[in-house]
């Protein structure tokens, strides 16, 4: 398939999107430098549908299109991520999509999506429907090695009592840019994990928007963010809880090194009608270097009077007395150092899906520096 | 074992050192031969902790006088790890929690670090399993917690086990523990100090700090030092310990008073 080569013209993203390219003015990208974007080729990828070779395992069937486009919108309602700018960019851009609907006790599923060296942009879609009871566990891999840009949006539907394991791995390239948003809806007594581990993009987005319906459901998110270079890393997440007795746990890991760029902003809901809500959030980031620059940014809007909201945020460099305890024991100060970002990292990596072992996510993210 | 011919392992003369602006150590002097226990007492803030910290090389303490002597090489050009890797071992009072990080893992890099130092072979991950597994026996310690991150979620008697089994695999020349006992119920006092009768030996030393007669209950010192004000008050054997736990600490202020100092700081 030829490549889809656009318009030459300096907003190309803009006329996809059907809307101006966000600016350091809109709340929402404040913090976020779309420099990387701007010099990206106006063209559409065309390598062979990442989708159209994928074996599934029992218990997992494909949806077809219509249906596939209706969930979307649905779901994309219900978070209100049809808006937002990542989204309305991914549709514009003739997205492919695999829409999978999963039911009872499925075997793990893992798909890669590697962009390659070639330019442009690569637009994908999944929408996944977890039915009542059903449980998935799914590790999304993305890559790159040229200058591109990759835009990924996933809409998903937990049913009552549905289980959902999601882990992102995604080691990037200093060329390459990575754009990706995530709607899921929670039924009462659903279960989500979500586990996002990012490094090595000059430019990522993260969007996870996660809506409890009705409560009553758990969510339990781990995210790694490393930048290095002159990279940028951005993570928005957003979790609001329609329902009383929902449950969340959060824990936002960041490695700061070089002149690299990290953004956190953590938005957590809870309305009135969201009563006993327990939510825990925690942005934690390692500073390696002077001209690394973090901003982090819990928002919690709460208005119900009887819930359990904690957040923190804590910004250290590597901790003097872990360094001492490790050198008092024969172990070299450098080294000391490698196992402890190691060991930082590794609290979130050992909950991607199980998968996720044999690709030895510590060094696709940290590489020389381990 | 007192054996006034045995070869010196380290010598501490006229130690003073600071930590910030707040002046500790006052002069410390001490000689610890290989066979030798000696036990370390005295109140908080009388300067022993500062004293195993400076042993052992923690960045935060200097040196403004004194030297410290160890196998008959300036133990204070050396590193922290080097102190180690020669054999120096100090046994955290509070030891430090390190999410993320295999205590296998760590035990092992470390157990090689001393082995690299001595001439022998590293241990690949099958070797040292093997090992640590028959020293696990020495502190009687449950084999999952190797599995676990390095202190992470131990409780406080595990934690001292853990560096106990630490000692064990390490093999130091020199063990400096500080306050090890405290924090300990009585089965894991007893469990702590089993694993030290065994690891002490002729050719090695150990260094007990702790403020209570009950640790030396169940080890026994060949030597036994007060400390106050940042240097060693008095010296003698067991029996002085039996002393103190009748009279407390009280004679040491009338001697400060006697010597022209200020009582140590109380914490």
């Amino acid at each position: 398939m030829p490549a889809v080569v656009m318009p030459n013209t300096a907003d190309w993203l803009s006329q996809l999107a059907g809307v101006p390219m966000p600016a350091r003015g809109q709340e929402d990208w404040r913090f976020t430098e779309l420099a990387a974007l701007q010099g990206l080729a106006p063209e559409l990828w065309s390598g062979v549908d990442p989708f159209a070779q994928i074996n599934l395992p029992a218990g997992i069937s494909r949806i077809g299109a219509d249906e596939a486009q209706g969930l979307q919108q649905q779901g994309l309602n219900s978070t209100g991520g049809g808006n937002v700018w990542s989204v309305r960019l991914n549709q514009g851009a003739s997205p492919r999509c695999l829409a999978l609907r999963v039911a009872g006790e499925a075997g793990p599923l893992q798909l890669h999506f590697d962009a390659g060296a070639a330019p442009g942009l690569l637009a994908l879609q999944l929408v996944l429907v977890l039915e009542e009871g059903a449980s998935l566990e799914l590790l999304i891999q993305h890559g790159s090695s040229g200058p591109n840009a990759t835009s990924f949006v996933v809409v998903a539907q937990l049913a009552r009592g549905a289980k959902c394991n999601l882990g992102l791995l995604a080691p990037g390239d200093a060329r390459a840019s990575l754009l990706s948003h995530l709607s899921i809806s929670q039924a009462p007594a659903s279960s989500l994990q979500v586990t996002t581990a990012v490094g090595g993009w000059a430019l990522s987005r993260l969007e996870p928007c996660i809506i409890q319906l009705e409560g009553a459901a758990q969510t339990r998110l781990r995210a790694l963010q490393l930048v290095d270079g002159k990279e940028l890393a951005d993570t928005h997440s957003q979790v609001s809880f329609e329902g009383p007795d929902g449950q969340l746990d959060q824990l936002h890991k960041v490695v700061a090194d070089g002149a690299g760029r990290s953004v956190f902003n953590g938005a957590v809901r809870v309305p009135r009608r969201a009563q006993q809500t327990n939510a825990a959030q925690l942005s934690r980031t390692l500073l390696l270097s002077e001209r690394a620059r973090v901003d982090t940014k819990p928002e919690l809007e709460i208005v119900a009077d009887d819930v359990k909201c904690a957040h923190g945020a804590t910004i250290s460099r590597l901790q003097q007395n872990e360094l001492f305890y490790l050198q008092s024991r024969g172990i070299g100060a450098e080294q000391a150092s490698r196992l402890l970002l190691r060991g930082y990292c590794e609290e979130v990596l050992r909950e991607l899906p199980a998968a996720a072992a044999a690709l030895n996510p510590l060094e696709l993210l940290l590489r020389e520096r381990l | 074992m007192i054996r006034p011919d045995a070869p010196v392992l380290l010598e501490i003369t006229g130690l003073h050192a600071r930590v910030e602006e707040q002046q500790i150590l006052n002069g410390v002097n001490l000689i610890v031969r290989s066979g030798e226990i000696h036990a370390v007492m005295g109140r908080n803030g009388s300067g022993k902790s500062t004293l195993s910290k400076v042993l052992a090389g923690h960045p935060a303490y200097t040196i403004t006088e004194g030297s410290i002597t160890y196998l008959g090489s300036d133990l204070l050009e050396l590193a922290p790890e080097q102190r180690s890797r020669l054999g120096l071992f100090l046994g955290f009072q509070y030891p430090v929690e390190i999410p993320g990080v295999s205590n296998l893992e760590f035990l092992r890099v470390s157990t090689n670090a001393r082995r690299a130092q001595r001439g022998e072979e590293e241990l690949d991950t099958f070797a040292f399993e093997d090992l640590v597994r028959e020293r696990l026996k020495v502190v009687q310690m449950d084999p999952a917690f190797l599995n676990r991150s390095v202190n992470e979620g131990f409780s406080g008697g595990e934690k001292k086990r853990n560096e106990i089994l630490q000692m064990a695999l390490l093999e130091p020349l020199v063990a400096i523990l500080d306050e090890t006992d405290s924090g300990l119920d009585i089965d894991a006092l007893r469990i702590v100090a089993d694993g030290v009768n065994q690891l002490a030996g002729p050719d090695n030393a150990t260094l007990l700090i702790t403020h209570y007669q009950r640790l030396l209950d169940l080890i026994t010192p060949d030597y036994v030092h007060v400390m106050a004000a940042g240097r060693i008050l008095r010296t003698g054997g067991k029996e002085l310990a039996l002393e103190l736990e009748r009279t407390g600490y009280e004679w040491v202020d009338q001697e400060l008073a006697n010597l022209g100092r200020e009582p140590a700081e109380v914490l």
